[in-house]
């Protein structure tokens, strides 16, 4: 089953255009990966995909559900990660993820997805501190436990790993393997290219608001002759 | 080198948000010098008003004298309800009424009688001048009494010398009449609805104001817009939810406000005279309208600022963002001070009705007058312009400019961006 079909995607900002025509496909319970440079448009198909921009031309589809007329289903369904997002500042770790939490059912339901937050964050007692005086590290553990407690169908990821140092970014893959290995499938973007190679089945090359490649790691490399998909992206860009 | 510093430094303070405060500041001084002046003006002018003598002794021809010559008298006669009508016709202050025996009674070491009709347009700082340079000419017609009465009899009895007349006084105010009071009393009793009221609605919008704008230059600041945009929510509940939150908040700020402030105004108040005993007092019919109005008033003042609200770009953004609220909640605050509603220009009045904040700091005074139109307009009015603003913030929340910004921004960025790369 497809979990996203997208199809001659096109987004212009005014007379801008960031997404000129790309199509894609992912299947339901895999980690698909759009990589490329800053400003290559994969935060754009993100956000679109995620209900938060307007579609210009071009059709996309979540789990059947077409966009945007069936908006409102798709946000029951997905979990969105923001690059760089934050928490708010007020509340503990445990009260963010309770307020998140009530969005998507009530009572026990609400406090069996706050109690997978906790293990996901896995913060300990640091848990029911003010998210102002988290590191960066524990507020993006925080922030990928908020976006998968909800044991969503499509989680998207924008940059997972950003910002953080090996032993976190680590923890993080590890916390997304496992969210798939329990049947959620995930769409994520990132420009490190290795880190994408490792961690998705399969995987996107961006340029220009355009795909110039898409397969497995081991297809790209084998059609483009690199050792690595870092190599494999400088050539299909060429 | 220390001219390349000045000129950064130049570039990063002197921006809109440092500047708009001051510019804003500049403008409240310049229309409070002009109230000031307007009020130099009026206390210059000669008061309408008319007369009539009845008595026609020494002592009100003295009296007259003085009034004919200070004042702008447009009725000199002897039909007190054919003066009154003329008086109110005219635009008149007063009508001064000198029964017989006037004269009779100060020579019999008694207070003359002066009967005072007032006709009282306003209950705002600046409507009750006329009446009180009304007022001084009357003293000063005492103490020409009081001359004349040593004139002719130095061993007169010094408290008549010091006050030879006394008054009676009717005060016509929207349709009621007042018996005992003068325009300058009632205004004063009506003094804290004028000041306290205003302030407190002002502050109210203000503080309430600042939340609902922050909250949302902090959910562009902290990032978490995206998120929460991303909820199974609808747009509308995002929006009302942020409005009532931020109300709850400005309302708890404007109570601990209110305690201090009324407490400060109190003690400016000597009246002990009871608004119940002259029909100026609110039921609970009257306290629920200005309930609603002000909380009609205040979600009108929030959806404002949170259409407002997604122009941040960051809390400091935000702050920015404010000033136009201040400034229409000062202005209408300031110039129901000043005026009554019924006594300002027209243009005025239209622009006063259109801030939808304005309504509550009217209401107090209005529903006292029995001017339930007012009231119950200005909350439909507000309860409208809610819906208004609130539609034109989930439009705002369903399209791209809530994350992107401005879209020529956007799209002068996107091609500097790729200008850059290639």
């Amino acid at each position: 089953m497809k979990a996203v079909e997208v199809r001659e995607l096109v987004k212009d900002y005014g007379s801008f255009r960031a997404i000129k025509g790309i199509s894609f496909d992912v299947k339901a319970g895999e980690i698909f990966g759009l990589i490329g440079p800053n400003g290559a448009g994969k935060t754009t198909v993100l956000r679109t995909i995620a209900t938060l921009l307007q579609i210009t031309s071009g059709s996309i589809t979540v789990f059947g559900y077409e966009l945007p007329k069936e908006a409102g289903a798709v946000r029951k369904i997905i979990s969105y990660l923001p690059e760089e997002a934050g928490a708010y500042r007020n509340l503990t770790g445990k009260e963010y993820l309770n307020f998140i939490a009530k969005f998507f059912g009530e009572g026990e339901k609400s406090q069996n997805m706050v109690r997978r937050g906790l293990e996901i964050a896995n913060l300990g007692e640091r848990i029911n501190d003010k998210v102002d005086t988290y590191s960066k590290g524990m507020t993006r553990r925080l922030l990928v436990g908020r976006a998968l407690m909800i044991d969503p169908r499509l989680a998207i990821l924008d940059e997972p790993t950003s910002g953080l140092d090996v032993i976190n970014a680590q923890e993080v893959r590890r916390i997304i393997n496992s969210s798939v290995e329990a049947g959620a499938t995930v769409l994520l973007s990132s420009h490190n290219m290795l880190e994408v190679e490792f961690l998705c089945h399969r995987i996107a090359l961006m340029d220009d608001g355009r795909i110039v490649a898409s397969g497995t790691a081991a297809e790209l490399k084998e059609e483009y002759d690199a050792r690595n998909i870092e190599e494999a992206f400088v050539k299909a860009i060429k | 080198m220390i001219g390349n510093i000045v000129k950064k430094e130049f570039k990063e303070l002197f921006t809109i948000s440092t500047l708009l405060p001051i510019v804003f500041v500049a403008l409240v001084f310049g229309f409070v010098g002009q109230m000031i002046g307007s009020v130099g003006e009026s206390m210059q002018e000669k008061p309408v008003i008319g007369v009539v003598d009845m008595d026609g002794g020494d002592f009100s021809d003295t009296a007259m004298s003085v009034l004919i010559e200070r004042a702008e008298v447009i009725y000199n006669g002897s039909d007190a309800e054919e003066g009154l009508r003329k008086v109110r016709e005219d635009n008149g202050v007063a009508l001064l009424v000198i029964p017989e025996n006037f004269s009779q009674k100060i020579y019999a070491n008694q207070p003359g009688e002066i009967e005072i009709y007032w006709i009282m347009r306003g209950a705002g700082m600046m409507d009750s001048i006329s009446s009180g340079v009304v007022e001084w000419l009357i003293q000063a017609a005492n103490q020409e009494i009081s001359r004349k009465l040593i004139q002719q009899d130095s061993s007169v009895d010094p408290a008549l010398v010091l006050n030879p007349t006394t008054r009676i006084e009717t005060t016509f105010f929207k349709g009621k009449e007042i018996q005992g009071l003068s325009p300058s009393v009632l205004g004063g009793m009506l003094g804290s609805q004028s000041t306290v009221i205003p302030v407190v609605v002002m502050m109210l919008i203000i503080l309430a104001g600042v939340s609902v704008i922050s909250s949302m230059g902090l959910e562009k600041e902290n990032k978490t817009l995206e998120t929460l945009l991303t909820l199974p929510v609808r747009r509308s509940h995002i929006v009302i939810g942020k409005i009532v939150g931020s109300a709850l908040v400005g309302m708890i700020m404007a109570i601990i406000y209110m305690l201090g402030f009324s407490r400060y105004m109190s003690s400016f108040q000597i009246s002990d005279v009871n608004l119940a005993d002259f029909g100026l007092a609110l039921g609970m019919q009257d306290y629920l309208l200005v309930g609603i109005s002000l909380f009609v008033a205040l979600l009108a003042g929030l959806s404002l600022c949170i259409v407002l609200g997604t122009f941040a770009k960051n809390y400091r953004s935000a702050q920015a963002l404010i000033f136009p609220i201040t400034a229409l909640a000062m202005i209408s605050a300031f110039i129901i001070m000043f005026k009554d509603f019924d006594t300002i220009p027209v243009v005025l009045r239209v622009f006063l009705f259109a801030i939808p904040f304005s309504h509550p700091m009217m209401a107090m005074r209005a529903l006292m007058l029995d001017n339930y139109s007012l009231v119950i307009g200005g909350i439909a009015y507000a309860a409208v312009f809610t819906a208004a603003m609130i539609a034109v913030a989930v439009r705002i929340f369903n399209s791209d400019r809530l994350l992107t910004g401005s879209v020529r921004k956007r799209a002068a960025l996107g091609k500097l961006v790729w200008g850059f790369r290639r």
